[in-house]
């Protein structure tokens, strides 16, 4: 009797064992499409010829930055970072066919960073349909991040063109209140977007616009649309340009003798485009801008260290030219991803790192923003960057002034 | 009915060859990569109505990337707006672009050969501006996005819809070039004093060359935003109607399958270049990112000067020039081994 | 009525950018009784050579008539090269291969030098002018100045001179000119290296103010084309009359 009660316990015991042995799966890590042992493959289209090849530096420098994270980091979690980027030549055409490949020959994880409003819509259905994560789109369009209920794959990572606008509006109320407002604008997407934002942001106030005017990419020069803004009395002007155009409008104003006060986009502010409009006769007066990345030709950056960390980076890269406002976007959004990749931990799954990227951000050491700029979604909130700081230019470079404005929860 | 099998020229059995291949390619192939080839057959059906209109009936049209943006955006706001079965809206972009290329081609008659190259050019460069002007209709900058059209594997069904429509073109173009229009045509285009003379309607032939081809270009488009389920102003630019240019050339002017060739090159070499060259190891590294870098636009370029220079009459040019100097020299090699002379040189011509 | 000034004024200052490149491409048609399509590209990469040495250290006035040499030997080049072998070729294929040469330069630029805007420097200040209330750069002003000099030189270079005169002839009847004597090759070839020298000279003017970069011909020679045309295709003058028109429309108008 004793000796069938002490074999049923062991039984039992042996049972139980064997039992929690089975059990416990523990922490087991999943991966996905274009994740091996050692590597994550991600994709990326962009213009690297034609007309707008001057956004094609952005690429070569995340991946710069990939290279430097493969190099001195290890990886992420033990895998190397690949990056293949594909030429669109800013087409739609081109982009979706490119996309499609890099999805079902090429077999990445994710999309990132792929430039270009128009290029990036016409694969925002297929990707969202394919369940590929399209992370971090280079452009402000606020769609991107406004509809992310409809497209869950899809997230923004810059400041919206609508938000960057309203901020301009809130500082043109509180500084120049009784201005009459002439708006320049370029008749796409991207200029509509800013316009829009502006209207929006005056509210009310949104008879102080004057005049507003438009121009194609085709256009060869925007001489008349400015003696027009001029001729109307405008006092204030604004350029929702793309920084040829900028450039060439700054020097215009200045020949036609006019001295308003100017506000121009964060698209067009890098130092560099200053100089070039300085050389060309822009006085640049009374010139107005925001930002919210940290520009390399500023001194005021120089023993900063996540400057050093970008210039380190960046020579990564034989093509990029360190003083190109593009190259650190590029290197502070690929900071985003790994930032991402990194949270994903041992889930490596596509619907894990979207999840973490649309709903989950709350980055606040980027080093490569401007200090207090954080990068942050929720589950209500899909917009990651929404605060940017008014530089105003001194003459020799951008003095930020205030602090930064955060336009969070504005834009509906 | 044997014997006529045995005697139909071997042209036809390629013809049969050909076609069987489109029929079963999307089965060997990856499903984006039947979308790939569905590309290269829009373009395909483009230059074989551009082909028309240059190589049968000697007009230049550097616009015929605007004809395909009217038949795209015809479709889309068909099916967008006015929720028209997809299909339904293809036939009929191709008759209302057709109609406008036939407008198109009344003043045209009046401008030389020259002026009529840049005021179809003028036009390609206006097109995308003049698309952003009807906002409410075209959806501006925005352009319009199109659900797509099967929910599975939707790029060997646009394939397939594709190769049906560009095999009854392709059809009709044989039978327009064999026919007394076509005739006419090319009698226009070596010399029209002879053939008015001849008692050929100069104007009627020529904006029907012009009607037909953009008819042609107004289907490939509508196809087009079938295949990318997405139209704005800048999938049209100024490059597009280059390209149908030199698919044309390159296929080989006034030739049938000149076009089908021309298409795909037009289509893959872009892509393929920037994408095959860095992985050559055989090639420089310098030579091979500066190709990269620079983009299809120079092997483009560097490759239409080549084919222009050493085979004017395109690809298919090239491949008649040398099946004709194969069979002579088979011919000369089969009347030696008889005991025959070979033929004079002066009688080869 | 002070910005309807304004406006003119502007017009007229960019019609002036459009009539300089509108010169090269009168002279080509003269020379071959083709429009080419690739004049503003090698416009622009002459003007990047001319950057080149600039940046080098060469002074501006040695590097302008050391571009303006280099262009005139680049366009011969082409025309031996490129175009001799198609000489007799039908217009068609003539076309083609200019686009092609467009293409492949315009690939070629990029690929060198970046497709980031740059300054390029002028002689003339950018200080204003005003005219009766309207303002005009002094660089506006020296564009319509040099496009005046240039068109002067043309004019008396093809209608007062021997060379002009077997250089039209050579264009426009090719084979009594070989009867009588001329090597018609070698003087479509001088006509290709002239209007290749013209475009640089209008490319190193207009950079200053276009800002040099690889696309920056493209929105150009559309309107150069159409002040070509409009000015009747042959005549320097016509171009340089139809820039000014198309300038001034485009400003006045810009739909």
């Amino acid at each position: 009797m004793a000796q069938i009660g002490r074999r049923i316990a062991a039984i039992a015991a042996l049972l139980v064992t064997i039992a929690a042995c089975g059990g416990s799966t523990g922490t087991t890590s999943q991966t996905d499409v274009g994740i091996t042992s050692n590597s994550i493959l991600l994709g990326n289209t962009i213009a690297l010829s034609g007309p707008a090849a001057a956004y094609g530096t952005i690429a070569n420098a995340e991946n710069a930055y990939f290279t430097y994270v493969n190099n001195n980091q290890g990886g992420v979690n033990g895998r190397k970072i690949t990056f293949k980027i594909l030429d669109d030549v800013y087409n739609p055409a081109q982009t979706v066919p490119l996309t499609k490949q890099l999805v079902e020959q090429d077999k990445v994880f994710a999309m990132f960073s792929g430039l270009g409003t128009q290029a990036q819509t016409s694969v925002r259905d297929y990707l969202n349909t394919q369940k590929v994560p399209q992370l971090f789109v280079a452009t402000g369009a606020t769609t991107f991040m406004l509809d992310y209920p409809q497209h869950n794959y899809t997230i923004g990572w810059q400041p919206p063109y609508q938000g960057e606008a309203r901020i301009y509006a809130k500082d043109v109320l509180a500084k120049h209140s009784g201005a009459k407002i002439g708006v320049l604008y370029q008749n796409d997407d991207y200029g509509q977007d800013y316009l829009k934002g502006l209207t929006d942001g005056l509210g009310s106030n949104a008879s102080m616009i004057v005049d507003k005017e438009s121009y194609d990419v085709t256009a060869a020069s925007t001489a008349s649309q400015l003696a027009t803004l001029k001729a109307k009395g405008a006092d204030t002007v604004f350029l929702f340009t793309t920084p040829a155009f900028t450039i060439k409008s700054l020097a215009i104003i200045t020949a036609l003798h006019w001295e308003p006060t100017i506000y121009l986009n964060s698209v067009s502010n890098p130092q560099v485009y200053m100089g070039i409009a300085a050389k060309a006769g822009a006085a640049l007066k009374n010139v107005t801008s925001v930002g919210y990345i940290k520009d390399p030709t500023d001194p005021q950056w120089a023993a900063d260290e996540g400057m050093k960390l970008y210039k380190q980076v960046i020579a990564n890269c034989t093509t990029c030219n360190v003083n190109d406002g593009f190259n650190i976007y590029g290197v502070a959004v690929a900071w985003t991803m790994v930032d991402v990749l990194k949270q994903a931990g041992s889930n490596m799954t596509r619907a894990n790192v979207m999840s973490i990227a649309g709903t989950q951000l709350n980055e606040t050491n980027n080093p490569f923003l401007l200090p207090g700029v954080v990068v942050k979604t929720t589950s209500s909130d899909h917009f990651p960057i929404t605060q940017e700081q008014v530089i105003t230019w001194s003459g020799t470079g951008w003095t930020l002034s205030g602090t930064t404005i955060d336009e969070r929860g504005t834009l509906k | 009915m044997l014997q006529r099998l045995r005697t139909t020229p071997p042209r036809y059995w390629l013809v049969v060859v050909v076609v069987l291949f489109f029929l079963g390619l999307p089965t060997v192939i990856d499903s984006f990569q039947a979308g790939e080839w569905a590309q290269a057959l829009i373009l395909a059906i483009a230059i074989m109505g551009l082909n028309i209109l240059v190589g049968y009936s000697g007009q230049l049209s550097l616009g015929h990337g605007a004809f395909m943006a009217l038949g795209a955006y015809t479709s889309a706001v068909l099916a967008h707006r006015y929720k028209m079965d997809y299909l339904l809206t293809i036939p009929i972009a191709g008759l209302l672009t057709g109609l406008i290329g036939f407008l198109f081609g009344i003043p045209a008659l009046r401008l030389s050969a020259l002026y009529l190259a840049l005021a179809t050019f003028a036009l390609a460069v206006v097109a995308p501006s003049l698309i952003k002007r009807p906002v409410e209709l075209t959806g501006g900058v925005q352009g319009i996005s199109l659900p797509p059209v099967e929910p599975m594997t939707s790029d060997q069904w646009v394939y397939y819809v594709t190769l049906a429509f560009a095999l009854l073109l392709f059809w009709l173009a044989w039978n327009l070039v064999r026919h007394r229009s076509g005739r006419a045509m090319r009698a226009i285009r070596d010399g029209e004093v002879a053939a008015a003379a001849s008692g050929v309607n100069i104007a009627g032939y020529k904006t029907l060359a012009f009607g037909i081809s953009a008819l042609y270009a107004g289907i490939a488009g509508s196809l087009f935003g079938m295949a990318t389920s997405f139209v704005s102003p800048d999938t049209f630019p100024v490059s597009l109607s280059i390209q149908l240019l030199v698919g044309v050339v390159i296929g080989g002017l006034a030739s049938i399958p000149g076009p089908l060739i021309g298409g795909i090159f037009a289509y893959f070499l872009p892509i393929e270049s920037n994408q095959w060259v860095p992985t050559q190891t055989w090639i420089p590294s310098q030579i091979a990112s500066t190709v990269v870098k620079a983009g299809p636009a120079v092997s483009y370029g560097a490759v239409l000067i080549l084919i222009m220079i050493f085979a004017p009459n395109g690809i298919v040019g090239l491949i008649t020039a040398g099946y004709t100097r194969l069979r002579r020299r088979l011919q000369g090699a089969a009347d030696r081994e008889a005991g025959q002379m070979p033929p004079d040189a002066q009688t080869i011509s | 009525m002070q910005e309807f000034l304004q406006q003119v004024v502007s017009g007229i200052a960019q019609g002036a950018i459009f009539a300089s490149l509108a010169l090269a491409l009168v002279l080509i048609y003269n020379a071959m009784g083709l429009v080419n399509f690739a004049q503003g590209e090698m416009a622009m990469l002459a003007t990047f050579v001319a950057f080149t040495l600039i940046n080098r250290g060469v002074n501006y006035w040695i590097a302008l008539p050391v571009t303006v040499v280099i262009a005139f030997a680049g366009g011969v080049a082409i025309q031996r090269i490129v175009i001799r072998p198609v000489e007799r070729a039908p217009l068609l294929t003539l076309v083609i291969i200019t686009l092609g040469l467009a293409t492949l330069l315009n690939g070629l630029a990029g690929a060198v030098f970046g497709y980031v805007p740059r300054s390029f420097p002028s002689p003339f200040s950018v200080q204003t002018v005003e005219i009766l209330g309207a303002f005009v750069s002094y660089r506006d002003l020296g564009v319509i100045a040099v496009s005046g000099v240039v068109l002067l030189a043309i004019y008396l270079l093809l209608q007062r001179t021997t060379v002009g005169l077997t250089l039209r002839a050579a264009a426009h009847h090719p084979e009594a000119s070989r009867l009588l004597g001329v090597h018609v090759s070698w003087m479509l070839a001088l006509g290709w290296g002239l209007a290749s020298a013209v475009g640089a000279v209008s490319g190193i003017m207009v950079a200053p103010i276009i800002l040099l970069e690889p696309n920056m011909m493209q929105t150009i020679i559309i309107y150069a084309f159409a002040a070509a045309v409009l000015g009747g295709i042959e005549s320097p003058l016509g171009a340089v009359v139809g820039g000014l028109i198309v300038g001034v429309t485009v400003n006045l108008c810009w739909c």
